[in-house]
């Protein structure tokens, strides 16, 4: 059986739902994140982990002991919060060691294991400093450290590098993946975030409106997305409009295009061609082929993004940078083409 | 929109034109206003100062001050004071720090209602007051005001309900500063229990709240004369108020006093807030 179970869970506020049919089954060391526009639910799931809200209905559960009524200083669980929480009226250290204390461990063993965490944070010598001498992402640091100190079964963030400066949230990010994984600790890591969420976990959990939409490895999720919700949030997407003519063929405009992904719907519906900006490559290619009218080249780096008009519609291609590459002109009329195993087929709306 | 726009651009030159005048102007004008400021506060103080040192002929002397604190009345009723104001604030503080905590963290849809009723204190007179928990305390089946001691606590409950407003003021204000919410949940992801996260997460950083909101309680309850009088209580209010009635030098002497003593309250208020939890360490950095 699974470590951390959530079980048909939902929770309502006052006659609104908040959360509905959660089910959800975390593997020991595993990392999973919850990802979703804001208000769909993250923070009021991960909260009934922690146990700051009771599900209206279901159970939780944790390494085989049911929790769904126990209080949140009954759980065994480290939260890391957005805004860092640290007590301001004590040192990192009493910070770090306030869990410890409170479970009657020693002050040698107190110590030594403060000093371990502030070891694993990279701040050793920062055990006497107060929480309002040190930086966001330091704090952020330490707040993790404290989470971490009373060993909990599970760890829970939420959003914790949101408050955080880029080029800091991207060096923490890669703390938090090395920490937890030299712990080897059970993690629910909620974000709006999706690139956070692709880089950090093992699975996603993709929400919206309190629904579960999928729930899968980031390659899967990106490359595999079974919703039109999941396909749109996740990553940027082409929908081409077209007309369904047989299991591997649509008709887009003047243009056919092929799918090796067997369509369901029958001949004559309408549909969407789905396909990721980065499949996309300019000029004549075997399979599918559509013309266009270059809108805006963007040197954006790593990436060219180019804008393509085809009449009504707009196609984006993001082409990778090389010193050989030729950019297109702007209102040059282009040829992209893209396999047919690079695209699928949605329902229109 | 449209009909006030001209005017303006017409007033623009002339406020460019002179602008090194207008700015000397207005800076005269500050000063006067600052100096009738002054005036109105400090002009009566020195009047009372005077009264106060020259209370034999013409001579400074601490006459009137040694007079006053040799009163054995001075020291009984003001040691009576000081014991309801530790009193008040004990009550107070035991009212309102779980009250402020609860609806701060459960029910802060409530808050404008709960800081609302601590103010009745500013609208309702405290002659009302007194004589409602007259009429209250006074006739079965409450009639506790029999003894001396008796009314002695409800004064004191009447105290507290006048430092409402203050001792909320504070506390809501402590509260504010730090995230309530977030500190009680960390606390307790960590196991600590109601009791603990009350004692050793918001206490703590309250401390500078509640000292303000206890030593503006203190000021108040020091000097109170209407509930005093009316309850028939033998507090430093009435016997400051009998001794203006009497005298004129004790009474500068003691005016002079109680704003030392309110002064030194204040500045002591403003150092320790200045002297916040944890910023201690500040200083010895280099
Ligand atoms: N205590 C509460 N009382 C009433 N409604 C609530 C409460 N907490 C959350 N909600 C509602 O539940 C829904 C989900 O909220 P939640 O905070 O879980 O969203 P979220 O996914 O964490 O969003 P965000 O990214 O903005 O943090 C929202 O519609 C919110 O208004
Ligand atoms: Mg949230």
């Amino acid at each position: 059986m699974a470590f951390l179970v959530l079980d048909r869970v939902r929770k309502e506020f006052g006659g609104s739902t908040a959360v509905e049919d959660f089910n959800l089954a975390v593997e020991a060391g595993e990392f999973v994140s919850f990802l979703g526009p804001s208000g769909c639910g993250k923070t009021t799931t991960l909260r009934m982990i922690a146990g700051f809200e009771k599900p209206s209905v279901g159970r939780i559960s944790i390494g085989g002991r049911d929790i769904t009524n126990a209080r949140p200083n009954e759980r065994n669980v480290g939260m890391v919060f957005q805004s860092y929480a640290l007590f301001p009226n004590m040192t990192v250290g009493q910070n770090v060691g306030f869990g410890l204390k409170l479970k009657k461990v020693g002050r040698e063993e107190t110590q030594s294991r403060v000093n371990e965490l502030l070891e694993l944070i990279h701040m050793p010598d920062k055990g006497d400093s107060y929480p309002h001498e040190l930086s966001g992402g330091q704090q952020q640091r330490v707040a993790l450290a404290r989470a971490l100190a009373i060993r909990p079964q599970v760890l829970l963030l939420d959003e914790p590098l949101s408050a955080l400066d880029a080029k800091i949230r991207d060096e923490l990010r890669i703390e938090i993946r090395r920490i937890q994984r030299t712990l080897d600790i059970t993690t629910i890591y909620v974000t709006h975030d999706q690139e956070e969420a692709m880089a950090l976990s093992d699975r996603v959990v993709v929400m919206s409106r309190g629904v579960m939409e999928q729930v899968g490895p980031p390659f899967q999720i990106y490359n595999y997305p079974e919703t039109r919700f999941v396909a749109s949030f996740v990553g940027k997407l082409n929908q081409i409009p077209g007309v369904v003519i047989d299991s591997k063929t649509v008709q887009c405009g003047d243009e056919r295009l092929q799918t090796t992904t067997p369509i369901e719907e029958s001949p004559g519906t309408a549909v969407n061609v789905m396909v990721r900006p980065e499949e996309l490559d300019i000029g004549a290619g075997e399979e599918n082929q559509l013309v266009g009218v270059v809108e805006s080249v963007n040197f954006l780096g790593a990436i060219v993004r180019v804008r393509i008009a085809r009449g009504e519609q707009m196609i984006t291609a993001d082409l990778f940078n090389e010193r050989l590459l030729e950019l297109p002109e702007v209102e040059e009329a282009v040829t992209i083409s893209f396999p047919a195993h690079a695209c699928w087929v949605m329902k229109a709306n | 929109m449209t009909v006030t726009a001209p005017p303006v651009v017409i007033e623009t030159p002339p406020a460019i034109a002179t602008p090194v005048r207008a700015g000397a102007g207005s800076k005269v004008l500050a000063w006067v206003i600052m100096l009738a400021g002054v005036l109105y506060f400090f002009a009566p103080l020195v009047a009372t100062g005077e009264r106060a040192f020259r209370a034999i002929g013409r001579t400074f002397s601490f006459e009137a001050f040694r007079r006053v604190i040799t009163d054995p009345e001075f020291l009984r009723t003001f040691g009576e004071s000081v014991i309801n104001a530790v009193a008040t604030i004990v009550v107070s503080l035991l009212v309102i720090v779980p009250t402020a905590y609860w609806v701060t963290l459960k029910v802060p849809k409530l808050r404008s209602i709960i800081e609302f009723i601590t103010l009745l204190p500013f609208v309702i007179p405290a002659v009302v007051l007194v004589f409602g928990l007259i009429r209250m305390y006074s006739r079965p089946p409450l009639a506790i005001l029999g003894s001396y001691g008796s009314t002695r606590i409800i004064l004191i409950c009447a105290y507290a309900a006048l430092s409402f407003p203050y001792m909320y003021r504070s506390v809501d204000n402590g509260l504010r500063a730090i995230n309530v919410r977030t500190l009680t949940e960390a606390a307790q992801s960590l196991g600590a229990t109601w009791p603990t996260i009350v004692w050793r997460v918001i206490f703590p950083n309250l401390r500078v709240a509640l000292l303000s909101g206890a030593l503006l309680t203190f000021a108040i309850v020091i000097g109170e004369l209407t509930v005093a009088l009316y309850l028939g209580q033998h507090t430093f209010g009435p016997f400051m108020s009998n001794l203006v009635r009497n005298f004129v030098a004790e009474p500068a002497a003691l005016t002079i006093l109680s704003f030392a003593m309110t002064w030194g309250a204040m500045g002591f208020i403003s150092y320790l807030t200045r002297r916040q939890p944890g910023k201690r360490r500040m200083r010895r950095r280099p």
